[in-house]
């Protein structure tokens, strides 16, 4: 039983690094209908900017604000710079544009930082509590993630900027005729989805310890997670983390074994999904003919 | 003939005897001259290297790297017998696929001399049958595994690093010895590395394996962390844990392993076993016990810190690899393999063909600076196992602890 | 639209005589080409080849019929494991491997065709980028160990030419060989596509693609033709992988990862989407295009690739079949 609820708790905290990813993901989304591949890659890079301050001496919470500040300068810097020209242009050219930031972003990392494993340190305090099944960290870093939920979610439905942003995205040519600046509302998307990445990857670096690598697997778990909860709701991305999370581990502990738990998990997904096709919590959309 | 002219007639032949001898001797002299296979000639010698400088294994990038520095060095100071070393290495991803393009690049392109410490079990096996049919030499190749030492059948193929199968039998039989009716729990990448690091130990163990190993499981690479399974394994009830994880998941191991209060006898594989990314990393004190093996020192190991061989390692990097991280291990790895083929290319002598360097690499008799004491490299014409003898030591918070007695010949 | 011919000749602008020397002259290079250069550049035109067919596969389903998938390097590693199997365990022929690889691959994709009639662009991305993820590990999977070689993957044979010939001094060797294979497999699979996408089928698949509704509401079986779509497309890049798993002569589960899927995507696009002679730029750009990033810079090269990457689509969104397509209409119209 003991070994159950431990699988559960740990699977909780790899949920809550899974719906970190998934959060920037449906801001991405929510702001610009594409998906950002290379959104992984960007909070990795992210990540090393903050270590490097602090290997420079910068206090944690110093080096934890100022890399927001710098990720959403080079977010909003990125949409008007590098995706601008290719605004108009068709869904896949734009997606081979993110694989080409994937593939920079990890080369650059790889180059400038090199690849060994990197201790990256917590801001919370080190005590494993209920019985050594969670650690200060986790809690902290679930409780940060909800944070950041919490101020998504009341920008995107309670602000008018927030409005103004999913209007953009959904409709341009409407968004325009009413005096919304569409390509700064893009550009905005993007620097507030590169600060969430940033947020998640120093919450994910303790734990999973920081390399250029260290995002790839995450990406695709969070990919998953937001789908499952629906790519346009930001608490859907927080609890299909959470369900990617904790089902990956029971399948692997008690089902078919760890050498096939990515598989089935991943096959349950999607038999899910074409049950329900947008994801728990999305609304389904309707095209008139 | 006047006795005046007789004489000289006989001075004429002593003179052109002695200067006929004088020609043949010399001449000998000359045909023990150079002899050169495409990629050696009299002023460089091209040596091809393969690693994963991308993708998922891009850490051990590293290790090219480390090697290209040293060449720097030998150049800087002469080369080798007057050549200097033209080092071309080539990035394959840790993809097969990849490896037989720049591998064929390589040899039929550049035309190198040899192909020299190519990285990886599946990289290694897509090249090995090319190698030996194009008879190029796939020389110290960067794996454990246990298939490169056949100079029956692969002539031209030889391994370096002691093979991770006879690791594995190194901890079994240190187990059965302290604690023979121990309950194990494995933790294994899925992969060649993990695979034959178990196997190697399954084969320690004899015919105890089946009863002493309560719980297997794996992990991918692409996982983000390894707790789930740590659980599983707390919960199967064993009290030794073979962890065969690269440096990443081992730091969370053994990190895990404290975490959830799990204290088991605890062998650790020797690619992860570095005093600072990943001892220090999961907590200097959460890895306390854990026992690994070794033939290398530790760069990061404060005993090795104070030896005149590490300050000569230490120099090396400060001066040709200064952007290299002087705590990671893969710089000496990279270092004493590229010794060990500087050393057989000085044997080589003006011979550079391929053939005599596979004669040369087949026998070595010696011990190089960063290699631990007592450890040596060997080979012989039926002897394709250059490393074979490890220690082990034992982790006490603030470094390793060398005990016990070199295993291996 | 983009043309859907395999080769593109214009109408107005050089003359008739001139058009044919050049075609014949591109025709003679094709063929002596591989005895020009040394074998390690044959065995990269043997990949080139084959590339092309496995993008021309994905080109179906995603160019032409508007389904995206990050998935095809499943069906890749499919083909290619079809053709290791048969041929070490079961000691097939080489050149008998292609249609049970079509074949299985054909089956497996009209079965992925299924979750795809009910999900739609990033939820079907999912679903294919889970079938590539799953490939590896399916791969490894110690029960099947005995068939596939698990980690170690199989080790194959290079098949010897049947007769011995000699052009400008170099022999057909076994890499020009299966250069002379792979192109005539090429010429097959892209006459097939040809025929196929030109006649009902084609017309129906854009259909689906540009306004499923209105199609659907025209007659067109949406169920079928999607699933046929994605069993067509699987089936072309199956057979190029079971060719690739000899020319290359070995396949391992490391081969097969979700990377060589986008790469595939990747190619499709440079190339250009539905377009069939797009598919031979897009392969090119796939096998060339990280080696020149390679020369430029040792220390991020991969960098240098994505840069390339953006660059052209900032130049030729629409692939190099829209950019030539373009020029084509430019010149036409000058003359």
């Amino acid at each position: 039983m003991e070994a159950l609820i431990q699988q559960v708790v740990a699977g909780l905290a790899n949920g809550g690094i899974y719906a970190s990813m998934g959060l920037a993901l449906v801001m991405i989304y929510q702001s610009t209908h594409h998906i950002n591949f290379a959104q992984g890659e960007m909070a990795m890079f992210s990540t090393f900017i903050a270590w490097a301050l602090l290997q420079a001496g910068w206090p944690y919470w110093g080096a934890f604000g100022a890399t927001v500040l710098i990720s959403f300068a080079g977010g909003l810097a990125i949409q008007r710079i590098i995706l601008k020209p290719v605004e108009k242009a068709p869904v896949l050219t734009n997606v081979i544009v993110f694989i080409g930031l994937l593939v920079i972003f990890n080369s650059l990392a790889g180059w400038i930082f090199d690849h060994t494993i990197k201790p990256f340190p917590s801001p919370f305090p080190k005590f494993t509590g209920a019985g050594k099944l969670i650690s200060g960290h986790d809690l902290g870093s679930i409780a940060v993630m909800l944070v950041v939920l919490a101020l998504l979610y009341s920008f995107l439905r309670f602000t008018p900027a927030g409005l103004a942003m999913r209007a953009a995205a959904q409709n341009p040519e409407s968004a325009r005729l009413v005096g919304i600046r569409v390509s700064w509302m893009l550009g905005v998307g993007w620097g507030l989805s590169a600060a969430i990445g940033a947020v998640a990857g120093m919450m994910v670096a303790p734990v999973v310890y920081l390399d250029p690598n260290m995002m790839g697997g995450i990406l695709l778990y969070g990919f998953a997670a937001a789908l499952l909860g629906g790519i346009d709701n930001p608490w859907g991305a927080v609890i299909g983390g959470f369900i990617v999370g904790v089902l990956e581990n029971l399948l692997g502990a008690y089902v078919i074994g760890t050498e096939l738990k990515l598989t089935v998990a991943l096959v349950l997904i999607v038999t899910f999904l074409t049950i329900k096709p947008n994801g728990l919590f999305g609304k389904a959309v309707v095209t008139r003919v | 003939m006047r006795q005046s002219q007789r004489r000289f007639l006989v001075k004429l032949g002593i003179v052109a005897t002695v200067a006929a001898i004088a020609a043949a001797g010399g001449g000998a002299a000359f045909a023990q001259a150079k002899k050169y296979d495409a990629g050696a000639n009299d002023r460089e010698i091209k040596i091809g290297h393969i690693g994963p400088y991308s993708g998922p294994a891009s850490a051990y990038g590293a290790i090219g790297k480390a090697i290209g520095a040293y060449f720097e060095k030998v150049n800087a100071e002469g080369g080798i017998n007057g050549r200097k070393i033209k080092y071309l290495t080539q990035d394959d991803g840790y993809n097969p696929a990849k490896t037989v393009e720049m591998t064929r690049k390589l040899v039929e392109e550049e035309e190198v001399l040899l192909v020299f410490n190519p990285l990886g079990t599946p990289p290694n096996s897509a090249i090995h049958k090319y190698m030996n049919q194009k008879k190029v030499p796939q020389l110290f190749v960067a794996t454990g595994a246990s298939k490169w030492g056949d100079p029956r059948n692969f002539p031209w193929t030889m391994g370096w690093q002691p093979n991770y199968f006879s690791e594995g039998r190194i901890y079994a039989s240190h187990l059965l010895e302290t604690k023979p009716n121990g309950r194990i729990g494995i933790l294994m990448q899925n992969d060649d590395y993990g695979k034959d690091y178990v196997n190697g130990f399954k084969a320690g163990l004899g015919d105890k394996a089946k009863s002493m190993i309560l719980s297997e499981v794996t992990y991918e690479v692409t996982d983000p962390t390894v707790d789930s399974q740590m659980v599983t394994l707390k919960a199967s009830g064993a009290d030794v844990f073979f962890n065969v994880t690269t440096p990443k998941f081992a730091a969370q191991a053994i990190r895990k392993a404290a975490e959830i209060g799990w204290n088991p006898v605890h062998y650790l594989n020797s690619v992860s076993n570095a005093a600072g990314s990943v001892m220090m990393a999961a907590g200097a004190q959460a890895g306390v016990g854990v026992i690994s093996a070794f033939y290398l020192k530790d760069p990061t190991d404060p005993q090795w810190q104070k030896s005149p061989e590490y300050a000569e390692w230490l120099a090396w990097m400060k001066k040709f690899h200064p952007q290299g991280d002087i705590k990671d291990n893969f710089n000496v790895y990279g270092y004493t393999v590229a010794q060990t083929l500087v050393q057989v290319l000085k044997q080589a002598g003006n011979d550079l063909t391929r053939a005599n360097v596979m004669r040369q690499a087949a026998s070595l008799d010696m011990t190089l600076p960063m290699l631990l004491p007592g450890v040596k490299i060997k080979t012989g014409p039926a002897d394709f196992f250059p490393i074979e003898q490890e220690q082990l030591a034992r982790w006490d918070g603030k470094t390793w602890v060398l005990f016990g007695k070199t295993y291996g010949q | 639209m983009t043309g859907t011919s395999a080769t593109v000749v214009p109408r107005a602008g050089l003359p008739k005589p001139v058009i044919l020397a050049l075609a014949l002259a591109g025709l003679a290079l094709i063929f002596i080409a591989p005895f020009l250069v040394k074998n390690y550049r044959v065995f990269q035109f043997n990949l080139v080849l084959i590339y092309a067919v496995a993008i021309l596969g994905l080109n179906i389903l995603t160019g032409y019929n508007g389904q995206i998938s990050l998935g095809h390097s499943a069906f890749y590693a499919i083909g290619a494991y079809c053709a290791a199997i048969l041929m070490d365990r079961y000691e097939w022929a080489y050149w008998a491997t292609i249609a049970p690889a079509a074949v299985i691959c054909f089956g497996v994709g009209a079965l992925m065709g299924f979750p795809a009639l009910r999900l739609g662009g990033h939820y079907l991305a999912l679903a294919t980028l889970a079938l590539a993820l799953a490939t590896p590990q399916l791969l490894k999977y110690k029960k099947i160990e005995g068939l596939t070689g698990g980690v170690q993957g199989i080790v194959l044979n290079k098949p010897d030419p049947p007769f011995t010939f000699e052009l400008f001094g170099s022999a057909l060797n076994q890499d020009r060989w299966l250069y002379f294979m792979s192109l005539a497999l090429t010429l097959v699979m892209f006459l097939i596509a040809w025929n196929l996408l030109r006649g009902r089928v084609g017309r129906a698949l854009i259909a689906i693609r540009d306004h499923p509704v209105a199609a659907a509401a025209m007659g067109v079986n949406l169920p079928v033709y999607k699933s046929l779509a994605f069993g067509v497309s699987a089936a072309f890049t199956g057979v190029a992988g079971a060719m690739g798993a000899v020319v290359v002569a070995f396949v391992a589960p490391d081969s097969f990862s979700s990377f060589l899927s986008i790469t595939f995507l990747v190619g499709v696009v440079v190339g250009g989407l539905g377009s069939i002679s797009g598919a031979i730029f897009g392969a090119v750009f796939i096998q060339f295009v990280p080696n020149i990033a390679d020369h430029i810079s040792k220390s991020a090269p991969w960098a240098i690739y994505g840069v390339f990457l953006i660059v052209f689509m900032y130049v030729m969104p629409g692939g190099v079949a829209a950019l030539a397509h373009k020029l084509l209409q430019r010149m036409k119209s000058a003359s």
